[in-house]
């Protein structure tokens, strides 16, 4: 029963991380991405998936695929369909799987954000529809496997399970959305595990998009700086495997981390630009706290949102100044989407990982693309990698239509 | 809190503005007409079924967010101030947190693909103002830019069935006091991009537009007292469980209906899409409405359609439950309940 009369309120669960998986352009898991950022290395090169010739920009953070998905349940001719979206997902899912010890069941809820999906499949169905003479060779599975439903579904066999789908469409929030939504329904009792997280691929009509808005940088992505320019498009995923303490301890799982907080906000100031104080933002740092049942003092690190362009991060610094309080001088805060760009519907969930990672090996991770400093901002930029004592961790993802989204992860220990 | 309660309700379809439309084209039984749709490259057009030009032309059209905006954002926020109704000004005025659940199968796909065709033909000069418009949460986004509210707001993504979780969604907002009161929307929009797509699967599907819209709270509304019973699982297809066997436990999960229950069901008269429902609800033996039939393959729209017929019923008194399934078209077979309440007691039908 999704929902009853009388409705059942549990006392609220503390949510455990047990497996994580992540891809981007730094590469294929958690080892390659921690070294990655680690090194300050930027994934950026020109783009090769489509035609940028007559772009503005010309460059983004490419995902390397490997020649072959292994290590799922799919069959040949599944996996030949699979789009670039859907094996990202499944490679990070993968890692998230194995690393939970999870076995396959009838009812385990996937949580997903994208702000795509299958989109490559979708701008080959148009092609296609559009060419004379008229054919519909291939166009009824493009039209099947570029809904996102189908990615998540296309997830559930390559593991052998079945659930409940959410496909949260947020814009860039929504892989912070999605997870944030799974930590509410292992929290408040309405499932025991969860699989969550988001995914997105490089497409022709956003990178089109975004460079149609001048939203992308010429230059060089450079979160936070005086100088920014623009944001720069990645692509990638990210998984996580949640589940109550008591199922983890219960399993013996390894446990890698607690998600603490969430907190969610709609700024209505415009489709596109943020408020110029960062109200929403504000708003979703502080319900994220409120649920925490933490104080600014206690975060240890903030991996913003950082785009790059100039209205976002002015709003953010802003609202990160607000927030913080007299915290904010010895709070040290990033943007990694210097290394692997803005992945936009994944960004949320892999920036998730990315602090999972921070705090499991007590690193801070940085800007590393960082020149001067943006006045504005009161807090601590880390330009360079960084030992650090990190005990809870922040996370800010906004997007696009003013959907703003907090998540706020424990160290395990 | 003794329930969730529909506090009102709103819909757009090709009938026309208004639940009233809606339900007199509902109560003939008859197919709304068709109309001509050009795709590009063919000599004979698509049928489908659209939504008429509202008349008079509502106020919020003319709203900064609403001019540029695509027909599913105005089929959306025409459906949600419909079952807002007055709250709408407390809303805007701060006295009532309002989130809002906003699904689609499809999107702004009239937007997307006119973005895409510029971005083929010549990238440089694609248009900077329609693309904002093509993310699956812009209409969500001008709807709480109109009422002015910064509550949580999610756009959810899926097969018809979303609806259903959306309506679970929103309960549990509810439940867990994070807002006042939740619209919950269905919509979409016309292209022939989908009429093609449906095309491909059942060649005598009509497509249609439009939207619904079901405002929740946690307390009964003034006029009436409707109350959400239940939402199943969502059965989702596979492998291992094939359309017609999650149709079939999803029907299982509601359980068996009284004589004063009416049906709201996604049949719309294409044996390929019907065959499996129809099969789950053959021992139905109370009345039924089928808004599919009248009013097209409206998608996230029809199952929204399909509740708001259902609330309709109840809240006219013509039934005590009002059962809902929707067995959507790749993704999952999910179904619901409403009863309508007096003075608190009411008259649950079935094993939810």
């Amino acid at each position: 029963m999704l929902f009853s009369t009388p409705h059942r309120v549990h006392p609220p669960s503390r949510v455990v991380i047990t497996g994580a998986g992540i891809i981007t352009a730094l590469g294929q898991g958690r080892e390659a991405n921690a070294r990655g950022f680690r090194d300050g290395r930027l994934a950026f090169r020109p783009v090769s998936l489509f035609d940028v010739s007559r772009q503005r920009v010309k460059t983004a953070a490419e995902v390397d695929l490997p020649p072959a998905l292994t290590g799922t349940r799919l069959a040949p001719r599944e996996l030949g369909r699979l789009d670039r979206a859907a094996k990202m997902l499944i490679l990070a899912a993968g890692e998230a799987w194995s690393q939970s010890g999870w076995e396959p069941s009838e009812n385990l809820p996937v949580v997903l954000g994208t702000t795509s999906g299958g989109m490559s499949l979708g701008e080959a169905f148009y092609r296609q529809a559009i060419q004379k003479p008229a054919s519909q060779r291939g166009q009824p599975t493009r039209v099947q496997q570029y809904q996102p439903q189908r990615q998540a579904l296309n997830l559930e066999e390559a593991f052998g399970f079945s659930g409940p789908i959410t496909i949260i469409a947020n814009a860039c929030a929504s892989g912070a959305n999605a997870i944030g939504h799974a930590w509410e329904l292992v929290r408040r009792g309405h499932a025991e595990r969860v699989l969550t997280g988001g995914y997105e691929a490089l497409t022709q009509l956003i990178f089109s998009g975004f460079d149609s808005l001048q939203a992308l940088s010429p230059t060089q992505c450079r979160p936070f700086d005086a100088q920014r320019d623009g944001l720069a498009l990645g692509e990638g995923a990210a998984v996580l495997a949640l589940e109550t303490i008591e199922s983890a301890r219960r399993r013996g799982a390894d446990i890698l981390g607690e998600i603490v907080g969430y907190g969610a906000a709609t700024d209505a100031h415009h489709l596109t630009q943020p408020h110029p104080e960062g109200q929403a933002a504000l708003a979703a740092m502080r319900a994220a706290c409120e649920t925490a049942q933490l104080r600014p003092e206690q975060i240890d690190y903030v991996n913003a949102h950082g785009t790059g362009t100039a209205l976002n991060d002015s709003a953010e610094a802003m609202a990160i100044n607000r927030w913080a309080g007299s915290r904010a001088p010895t709070l040290p805060v990033s943007s990694t989407k210097s290394s692997i760009g803005h992945l936009l519907g994944a960004a949320g969930a892999v920036e998730a990982v990315v602090c999972l990672m921070a705090l499991c090996q007590q690193w801070l991770p940085p800007t590393s693309t960082l020149r001067t400093p943006e006045p504005l901002c009161s807090f601590r930029l880390v330009d360079k990698a960084q030992e650090a004592k990190l005990e809870y961790a922040l996370t800010n993802s906004f997007g696009f239509g003013g959907a703003n989204a907090t998540l706020i992860l424990r160290r395990w220990a | 809190m003794s329930g969730i309660f529909v506090q009102g309700y709103g819909a757009v379809s090709p009938a026309g503005w208004g639940v009233a439309p809606l339900r007199e084209a509902l109560t003939r039984g008859e197919p709304v007409g068709t109309k001509e749709l050009s795709r590009p490259g063919w000599s004979s057009p698509l049928r489908v079924r659209a939504v008429p030009p509202p008349d008079p032309r509502p106020a919020f059209i003319n709203h900064a967010r609403m001019r540029r905006a695509s027909p599913i954002a105005h089929f959306a926020v025409g459906a949600a101030l419909e079952a807002l109704g007055a709250e709408s000004g407390k809303v805007s005025a701060g006295a009532l947190r309002l989130g809002v659940v906003f699904c689609s199968l499809s999107g702004c796909v009239n937007y997307s693909r006119r973005f895409y065709d510029e971005t083929l033909s010549d990238p440089s000069t694609a248009s900077p103002l329609v693309f904002p418009e093509t993310v699956f949460n812009a209409p969500a986004s001008h709807l709480a830019a109109l009422l002015g509210t910064t509550a949580i707001n999610y756009t959810l993504v899926g097969d018809p069935g979303t609806l259903l979780q959306g309506l679970a969604l929103a309960a549990e907002w509810l439940v867990s006091e994070r807002v006042d009161r939740c619209l919950v929307i269905g919509a979409e929009e016309l292209d022939w991009l989908i009429s093609d797509a449906l095309r491909l699967f059942h060649r005598t599907g009509v497509v249609s537009e439009g939207a619904g819209a079901v405002c929740l709270g946690p307390e009964p509304a003034p006029g009436h007292s409707i109350r959400l019973h239940g939402i199943t699982q969502p059965y989702i297809f596979s492998k291992r469980q094939p359309r017609a066997q999650a149709a079939l436990r999803a029907r299982a999960e509601l359980g068996m209906n009284g004589s004063d229950s009416l049906l709201c069901d996604g049949i719309q008269g294409v044996a390929g899409l019907d065959r499996d429902e129809a099969a789950a609800w053959r021992d139905w033996a109370g009345r039924r409405v089928s808004p599919k039939t009248v009013c097209g393959e409206g998608f996230m729209a029809a199952a929204a359609w399909q509740c708001v017929a259902a609330i309709d019923e109840l809240a006219r008194g013509t039934c005590a439950t009002a059962d809902i399934s929707v067995v959507g078209c790749n993704e999952q077979a999910i179904a619901a309940q409403f009863v309508r309440s007096n003075n608190g007691s009411d008259t649950p039908v079935g094993s939810l």
